[in-house]
């Protein structure tokens, strides 16, 4: 008794299969999207006409419900059919197997989060360079620091406290992805081979298809000392990242 | 004179800084506003088709006559329970928004200007409960669910979502640091009681804070599947429930799957015109603070 449920779940292929595809997921999807957001929030940080217009052009996306942007985007990740490898073809790529193939789905599906959410990371990132000192750029101007020295060398340092909560709101919700995957298909089980059957699509088919909670549980329990070890796996590189690159520490 | 050269540097700095941008940023301005929003034609291109628009190679860019067609076609569709879904999410959002809202506000303002024993712990306890993912408590509230014969009943999303942590510590922050204590003893000096206080005082001076915390948290409840997926039905459904079954359904016609897609987005995007200026406002608000 007591931890039989862990010590199964632990056991199956399925479960270690679906860690994998979370993890996967999570960094298909984080990498690219912090890399956008920042870009995004430093173009928006700019004296920009109809700034209002502008912020707001990047969180459309926001109110679009998951469920929607996965059909949305299913619908061009079609593997005979969609948009994206019809438009491959044209410039001569062979097509991809967005179901079929395991890393191609969560490529796909890393899209569908990165639509919704690089925007509004966007924003929160552009509110902390606006909190940056004018006068840090200004002296780094006079000392002749061009653009994208001025980027690196004040604008990245100085972020990181914004950086590391962008990052850790975004591990915690990224890690529990379910909406997307789910609808991926139509049987929402992660595909046949459990292609991208990520850990809460794991939790649900032990816990409302085989009727099993206790079982569901435990995976909720495993998923959040996922979702713990990679927050403290972040915040040691986010710590070392901002801090290499900080001009004078 | 180094100090003239000085400022004149300074002034030449400044104006590099502070200058209009040029074409380059507005051209890339731009194809982000094409990204954010190609989505949305893409379904209307399909939703205005017809079943085989999106396999047809020729394909055009320009949208067919269908989309009343295919969203007539989402609506009448008895499993997809269309107008009850719609009815469903403007209760559920509404309701919980509204409710968040005031025991948010009540707990903050109970944590920011009042004094008891215990009041550090427990604030950290509720800032602690934000780290929790919610699949943590999906089992536990799907049996009390069950327990209760809730399960299918609009409740069931409704009273789990009455006040969250993250709200409470929202207005905690707000309130600590918009409403002066000397007010709130001006108030109970003059013989109001807590609520009286509560309710005269530091609900009116939490407004913006409180305003942000509904926009929110109607958008997160009116997006929210996992949840109402878990412990609703097709009978019963919201929106987000609503279109899975669809997709189920009519797993060959994107064209009235994408139909459906539209219209399940629209009340959204109408409120997004209307309140969008504030939530920029309130993300960037929201994330210098916290």
């Amino acid at each position: 008794m007591g931890f039989d449920n862990f010590t199964f779940v632990l056991q199956q292929r399925q479960f270690w299969v679906a860690v994998r595809n979370t993890l996967s997921i999570f960094l298909v999807s984080a990498v690219p999207q912090l890399i956008f957001a920042i870009v995004i929030a430093a173009v928006l940080d700019n004296n920009l006409r109809n700034k209002t217009f502008w912020r707001m052009s990047v969180l459309v996306p926001f109110v679009v419900m998951p469920v929607a942007v996965a059909l949305i985007f299913g619908s061009m990740f079609g593997e005979r059919y969609g948009l994206v490898n019809r438009t491959l073809a044209h410039v001569g790529i062979a097509p991809i197997l967005w179901h079929t193939d395991p890393f191609a789905s969560h490529v796909a599906i890393a899209t569908m989060v990165n639509f919704r959410w690089t925007g509004y990371n966007a924003l929160i990132l552009l509110a902390g360079m606006q909190a940056i000192p004018r006068d840090l750029y200004e002296s780094a101007a006079i000392d002749g620091a061009g653009r994208i020295n001025r980027f690196f060398r004040i604008t990245i340092p100085q972020l990181r406290p914004t950086l590391i909560f962008v990052i850790i709101t975004a591990t915690i919700g990224g890690l529990q992805i379910f909406d997307e995957p789910r609808l991926y298909d139509q049987n929402g089980l992660g595909g046949e081979n459990q292609q991208w059957m990520t850990m809460t699509i794991y939790l649900y088919k032990l816990g409302w298809t085989q009727l099993n909670f206790g079982r569901a549980a435990s995976v909720a329990w495993l998923l959040f000392v996922v979702i713990v070890a990679i927050g403290l796996v972040n915040l040691a590189i986010t710590r070392r990242i901002a801090s290499n690159e900080g001009p004078a520490n | 004179m180094t100090v003239l050269i000085s400022g004149i540097r300074r002034r030449q700095a400044e104006a590099r800084i502070a200058q209009r941008p040029g074409l380059l940023v507005y051209g890339l301005l731009s194809a982000i506003l094409v990204a954010s929003l190609f989505p949305f034609y893409w379904s209307f291109l399909i939703g205005s088709g017809n079943g085989g628009t999106l396999s047809d190679t020729s394909m055009s860019w320009w949208p067919g006559g269908n989309f009343l067609h295919n969203a007539a076609a989402v609506i009448n569709n008895e499993s997809v329970n269309f107008w009850k879904a719609l009815t469903n999410s403007i209760i559920v959002s509404t309701v919980v928004s509204a409710s968040v809202v005031f025991f948010s506000t009540l707990a903050g303002f109970a944590f920011a200007k009042g004094r008891f024993s215990g009041q550090k712990g427990m604030l950290l306890f509720v800032i602690g409960t934000m780290c929790v993912p919610t699949q943590l408590s999906v089992v536990p509230l799907f049996i009390a669910m069950s327990t209760f014969g809730w399960t299918g009943t609009l409740g069931a999303v409704i009273i789990p979502g009455l006040v969250t942590a993250f709200g409470v510590f929202w207005m905690t922050q707000y309130i600590a640091q918009a409403l002066p204590d000397e007010l709130v003893e001006a108030g109970r000096i003059d013989g109001a009681s807590m609520f009286r206080t509560f309710w005269h005082i530091a609900l009116p001076a939490a407004r913006p804070a409180a305003a942000m915390l509904g926009l929110f948290t109607f958008i997160m409840t009116w997006t929210n599947f996992f949840w109402p997926f878990i412990v609703l039905n097709q009978s019963n459904p919201t929106l987000p429930v609503s279109l899975a079954t669809l997709q189920a359904n009519y797993f060959v016609d994107y064209s009235i799957v994408l139909a459906g897609v539209l219209l399940a987005t629209v009340p959204l995007l109408v409120l997004f015109v209307f309140a969008g200026k504030q939530l920029v406002e309130g993300i960037m608000h929201g994330a210098v603070k916290g």
